[in-house]
């Protein structure tokens, strides 16, 4: 079979920041109608590339080509106007502006010059409904989860073109990680979508890190390694262990290893006890016990009320009944402060707004929660403080590993793993984790479990929250299940417990 | 169970968390709460001082007049403040461009049909300088506006040292000039300005460059990944800035009638504090230039109280202006606390 020309085409393709090659001279091809997997660890490059191609980032070397005609684009709005439209990794929307205008600015509906704001809603409540989200669309961005604000991306990235037929001025769609955040059902309607556009002939390029996502969805891969390019195979010549291979550049064995490891650890005294904790409208009022060394996993869909409960047990939303008692004495949990004074750590799933300073080093951001713990009069020793940075910068294999490097200037999976490392350090007796896996390649993912198991066998209790069941499952000792934010079922975990159940629990919203 | 069954719910349960805080969380409060400001103040101003006449509506209607120039100037102030920017050289080219005009009506003799249009031409191509400068050069808009504060003030040094006063007639008529309203009258100046509020707001509102205003101050990193023509828009804000100042210019010389070089020094500190007191944040992305004009009108009718009382000092405007300031960015501060949970 003749193979058609490709849409897309990057050719030695080179991109170098200070003291990174990002890009190594990839070459990179994308044909119309396909779905294109970009695979490689974090940190590879593949955010780069996606830059590099849509004018974010100028390019240092090689060409690209836009159906046969060479094309470099200097800024995102003339790769936009080129037919290409992007999600890039991080939501990139403005929050102050409602979801319709997110959806359209730059192409709202205007009759004289005038835009026709009931149409524009109405058109984007429209979109919406496509993806299966049902959404008050004039309401601000910025009042929705950020699940949801990864959909509104999303929207607005298939929306582009022609406004009478959505997708059809778009020849390619560039999607980084954009699943990193979404539950299955979400999932499975994005992937309907893709479906859709392809047949259409829109060439789309999808960048994720669950593998079995990439199986079920594309049809070609490209894995890049350290900025250059390792192979391009189609997804059904080369299997899950052979393209982790190819990822990591060794063979991989003790991915599986994990699972003997867990609930090895028995569990201590009484930890933490909420009783009657809830507020209106977030979540309702729920009684918890967490004991010493404890791993309570929470599973639910989007929106059931995990973030909230574990908002109101750091004290950064006020409950409005219930009390909290940690370690046998009351806490008051009017703000986060309390709650850091009585032990609590919280890593939040959205690093962009409410983690990471993006303009400090990777250092200062490991230990910001830590010296803030101690108070600012009582500086870390130097020594003492590198040899912390430095022993979490190789538990968490962040990359690069210099302590001096900004951490704006990170890929997005080593930010998440920055992130994590400062609530690590602080030696909480609670830590909260919020997605903590949330866009972390499948190699630091394990780590990064096993690191939770060993911390917990060290005595320390541990909320976890996860869109994926299956990692609640492998690591909990106990399982809440939340369901219309309300906690429906608390089940102890144990080899008769499965995605199954818990998903029947919740379809259920079953008996305490 | 499908996500579309599913969904309703958690948005209803959202947006249903009690009306206060919904009603805390919302955009437009600021504005209410300057609006409510400003009645209960002209109230206390009826109570106080009805024996003298303070419920005449020509009082209420004296408010556009006497600060239509500012009102006009603070209209510019809140686009650039929008933006997520700050224009610094708002007086000084107020300043400018009375003298500007002044000399040119005066000493040149040139007709005022030719000499408006090139006033507001030389404002919005200042304005579009600096644009210029901060967009391309990367260069904080407080440095680029602090340069152009000083350049314009120079220039009209360098026009002349001593005020100008205007007796040419058509200005004379124009000034005299009032248009009456069944209750009362309203100058040009006033009518201008009342004219600019309501472009700015069908600008803000109903066209694309206005929502682009909005994007650039909410994020603009976003705006520029969402493809938004960033560049543009910031050139276009600080334009708008220029044009609105010299504008402001003209009715400022309409109203004083000559042009001096120290008129209106500090005016872009009104002209600020109008736009915080009108709600809104001055970084970016929130805010209404209909809470400018209550802004504006505050700070007018804090004069004309002061006026009303006889025996205070002028200089109490400044400190209740200072006062009310500290309580509405105490109230931004809360309220963007508030909506961040
Ligand atoms: N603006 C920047 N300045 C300096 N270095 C950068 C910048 N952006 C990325 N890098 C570096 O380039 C490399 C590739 O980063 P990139 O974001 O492309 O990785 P990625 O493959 O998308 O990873 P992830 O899966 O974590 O998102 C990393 O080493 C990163 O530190
Ligand atoms: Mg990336």
């Amino acid at each position: 079979m003749a193979e058609p020309r490709p849409v897309l085409e990057m050719t030695g393709v080179v991109k170098e920041f200070p003291g990174v090659r990002a890009l190594a001279g990839v070459d990179f091809r994308l044909f119309p109608g396909e779905i294109h997997a970009l695979i490689g660890e974090n940190g590879a490059g593949k955010s780069t590339l996606i830059k590099v191609l849509t004018g974010v980032y100028p390019l240092d070397g090689g060409t690209v080509a836009l159906d046969g005609e060479p094309a470099e684009f200097t800024s995102p709005l003339q790769a936009q106007q080129a037919g290409i439209s992007t999600v890039y990794q991080e939501v990139n929307l403005c929050p102050n502006l409602s979801v319709a205008e997110n959806i359209f600015i730059g192409r709202e509906p205007t009759r004289a010059g005038r835009i026709q704001w009931k149409r524009m809603r109405k058109e984007a409540a429209e979109l919406v409904d496509r993806l299966g989200l049902d959404i008050d669309v004039a309401a601000p961005l910025s009042s929705y989860p950020l699940a949801v604000q990864q959909l509104v991306a999303i929207v607005r990235s298939v929306g582009t073109g022609d406004r009478d037929a959505p997708g059809s001025g778009t020849k390619v769609l560039v999607l980084d990680e954009p699943t990193s955040s979404l539950d299955r059902d979400e999932v499975l309607e994005l992937f309907r979508l893709m479906r859709q556009l392809s047949r259409d002939g829109v060439a789309i390029l999808f960048v994720s890190h669950f593998l079995d996502q990439i199986y079920e969805i594309c049809d070609r891969m490209t894995v890049l390694r350290n900025g250059a390019l390792v192979g391009e195979h189609l997804v059904r010549d080369l299997d899950q262990v052979g393209l982790i291979e190819l990822m990591i550049g060794k063979a991989l064995d003790q991915l599986e290893e994990l699972h003997e490891h867990q609930l090895h650890s028995g569990v201590g005294e009484l930890l933490v006890k909420a009783e009657g904790l809830g507020r209106t409208g977030k979540i309702a009022p729920f009684d918890l016990d967490i004991k010493k060394g404890e791993v309570l996993g929470l599973a639910g869909l989007l929106g059931s009320g995990r973030t909230e409960l574990a908002r109101l047990l750091f004290g950064a939303d006020q409950p409005d009944s219930g009390t909290v008692t940690i370690g046998g004495k009351q806490v008051s949990m009017s703000a986060p402060n309390d709650a850091i004074g009585a032990g609590v750590a919280f890593c939040s799933e959205n690093r962009k707004t409410e983690g990471l300073v993006p303009d400090l080093t990777v250092r200062e951001n490991i230990i910001l929660a830590l010296q803030a713990a101690r108070g600012w009069t009582r500086p870390l020793p130097v020594a003492q403080r590198d040899e912390l940075v430095a022993k979490y910068i190789k538990a968490l294999d962040i990359r690069p590993a210099n302590p001096e490097a900004r951490v704006g200037q990170l890929s997005g999976g080593n930010q998440q793993k920055v992130l994590l490392a400062r609530w690590l350090i602080t030696q909480p007796q609670l830590l909260i984790l919020d997605e903590p896996t949330r866009g972390i390649d499948i190699g630091a993912k394990t780590e990064i479990q096993k690191l939770v198991v060993s911390l917990s066998e060290d005595g320390m209790s541990v909320l976890y929250i996860a869109a994926e069941l299956e990692e609640v499952l492998r690591l909990s000792h106990t399982i809440g299940v939340l369901r219309d934010r309300k906690l429906v079922a608390r089940l102890a975990n144990g080899p008769e417990i499965t995605a199954g159940t818990i998903l029947e629990t919740i379809a259920s919203g079953a008996h305490q | 169970m499908t996500a579309t069954d599913r969904k309703p719910e958690v948005v209803e349960n959202g947006a249903a968390s009690s009306r206060a805080t919904r009603l805390l969380g919302d955009r437009r409060l600021p504005v209410l709460v300057t609006a409510a400001l400003f009645l209960a103040m002209y109230g206390g101003g009826l109570r106080r001082y009805a024996n003298y006449g303070f419920g005449e509506p020509q009082v209420f209607l004296n408010l556009f007049i006497d600060n239509g120039y500012l009102l006009v100037a603070a209209i510019g102030a809140t686009f650039v403040i929008m933006s997520g920017g700050i224009d610094l050289s708002v007086g000084s080219m107020i300043g400018f461009t009375t003298m500007f005009t002044a000399w040119l009506v005066e000493r040149q003799g040139l007709p005022l049909v030719l000499v408006v249009p090139l006033a507001l031409g030389v404002g919005a191509f200042g304005g579009f300088l600096m644009g210029y400068v901060i967009h391309n050069f990367e260069i904080q808009p407080f440095i680029v506006t602090l340069a152009g504060l000083f350049l314009f003030r120079g220039l009209c040094l360098v026009i002349s040292k001593e005020s100008i006063s205007i007796g040419d007639a058509s200005v004379g008529t124009l000034a005299q000039t009032r248009v009456p309203l069944g209750v009362g009258e309203l100058s040009i100046g006033a009518l201008v300005a009342l004219a600019v509020l309501g472009a700015a707001y069908y600008v803000l509102h109903y066209t694309r460059f206005g929502r682009r205003v909005y994007a650039v101050g909410g994020n603009e990193q976003s705006a520029l990944l969402m493809g938004l023509p960033m560049g543009g828009t910031k050139i276009a804000v600080y334009t708008v800035s220029g044009f609105c100042s010299a504008l402001a210019g003209l009715l400022f010389m309409l109203y004083i009638q000559s042009g001096d070089p120290l008129h209106a020094i500090g005016m872009e500190l009104d002209a600020i504090a109008a736009v915080v007191i009108g709600g809104t944040l001055l970084t970016g992305g929130s805010g209404y230039v209909l809470g400018t004009l209550f802004g504006v009108l505050v700070l007018g009718l804090i004069k004309s109280l002061i006026t009303f009382e006889g025996t205070l000092s002028s200089w109490w405007t400044k400190i209740a202006t200072g006062v009310l300031l500290c309580a509405f960015i105490l109230i931004q501060r809360t309220m963007t606390a508030r909506r961040k949970t």
